[in-house]
């Protein structure tokens, strides 16, 4: 019987690293699940759940080879995740500044501070060497009602003055 | 009344294009009656379409009067729509009855000008804008077979602004 487990790939991005990963996990019967691809800095990242039936010392030999061959760092954990654990957010941020040390860090704690419960995040740095600006943009779960996170929100803009910060309710349409 | 048998994706009857309503009778009615009723059954729905039941005439419900602080026309039946002006654009996140289990971003008009019959085949115009425009053009994709899975935008497509501090 299979379960799940997380694998992480990491490494210098190249064409074809997302089709080779996946046809060797097809190849030996692995179900795919939900993922997150993305290029960082001029790496390619994998998350991504995979239903297996064997062990994670099997499927890390499984795809090690081509891990090796794309250069990729390999990781694998089991884990007791399941599908169709959906939540759906309802707050949206987003914040913006000139780059400095700590904006990530004061951002979320004032958020988890205000019962914020992060499903998503991505941040980045624009602008040059000279004068880079960092941007975030985050959507997840207020359980205390996006009033409490507008109230912590404000609070972090009147300490921070050099943050732009944005928030809003995500009303998702259902039909 | 009766609360009817939705179609789930992937079953391909939701990909068919929705003929015009020719006939304004008592049929249509129990239909209609059916039909909300079924919308109304669905946790949180504000909208449904006829081909969402397998019943593939452009017939429309949405009622988004539950929603606090938006401007809208309340209970609508929509008959044959047709949106006939567009206006800006906007992100938002969208679930359907039909795709359990999943919601994504789409973009739509923010504001649309939309001419519909009733179910007693008179015309009628609505301006609308925001959530209730959203809700519209959510129900007439039904209506030429498209899911809002077609029209999914990445998350990188974010154009939101709404309030500064």
């Amino acid at each position: 019987m299979s379960q799940w487990f997380m694998i992480t790939l990491v490494g210098k991005d190249q064409i074809g690293i997302v089709a080779k990963i996946t046809t060797s996990l097809y190849e030996c019967g692995c179900n795919l699940g939900e993922a997150s691809m993305l290029r960082l800095g001029g790496n390619f990242t994998i998350m991504l759940m995979v239903a297996y039936d064997g062990t994670d010392q099997s499927l890390h030999n499984l795809l090690k080879p081509v891990a090796d061959k794309l250069e990729l760092h390999l990781h694998i954990n089991s884990i007791e995740g399941q599908l169709h654990q959906h939540q759906i957010p309802n707050v949206r941020v987003k914040v913006y500044g000139s780059d400095r040390i700590g904006i990530l860090a004061q951002v979320t704690t004032a958020l988890a501070k205000a019962g914020f419960n992060i499903l998503d995040l991505e941040s980045d740095v624009g602008g040059d060497n000279a004068k880079p600006f960092y941007i975030i943009n985050i959507e997840g779960f207020a359980t205390a009602g996006i009033e409490t996170v507008e109230t912590v929100l404000e609070e972090l803009s009147s300490q921070q003055h050099d943050l732009e910060v944005k928030i809003e309710a995500i009303e998702t349409v259902v039909m | 009344m009766a609360i009817l048998d939705l179609l789930i994706y992937p079953d391909v009857r939701l990909k068919t294009l929705s003929t015009p309503v020719r006939v304004f009778d008592e049929k249509l009615h129990a239909f209609i009656a059916n039909l909300e009723e079924t919308m109304r059954a669905g946790q949180g729905s504000v909208g449904i379409a006829a081909p969402q039941v397998g019943y593939f005439e452009r017939i429309v419900i949405v009622d988004v009067s539950s929603k606090q602080k938006i401007k809208h026309h309340g209970r609508l039946i929509l008959i044959n729509p047709e949106i006939t002006d567009w206006k800006g654009f906007k992100i938002g996140r969208e679930g359907c009855m039909s795709v359990p289990d999943y919601t994504g971003n789409v973009i739509r008009a923010k504001n649309i000008h939309l001419q519909a019959l009733d179910e007693n085949g008179i015309e009628h115009e609505y301006d609308m804008e925001g959530y209730e425009a959203r809700a519209v053009q959510h129900e007439i994709d039904h209506l030429e077979g498209l899911l809002f899975l077609d029209r999914l935008v990445s998350r990188r497509h974010d154009l939101f602004q709404r309030k500064c501090y």
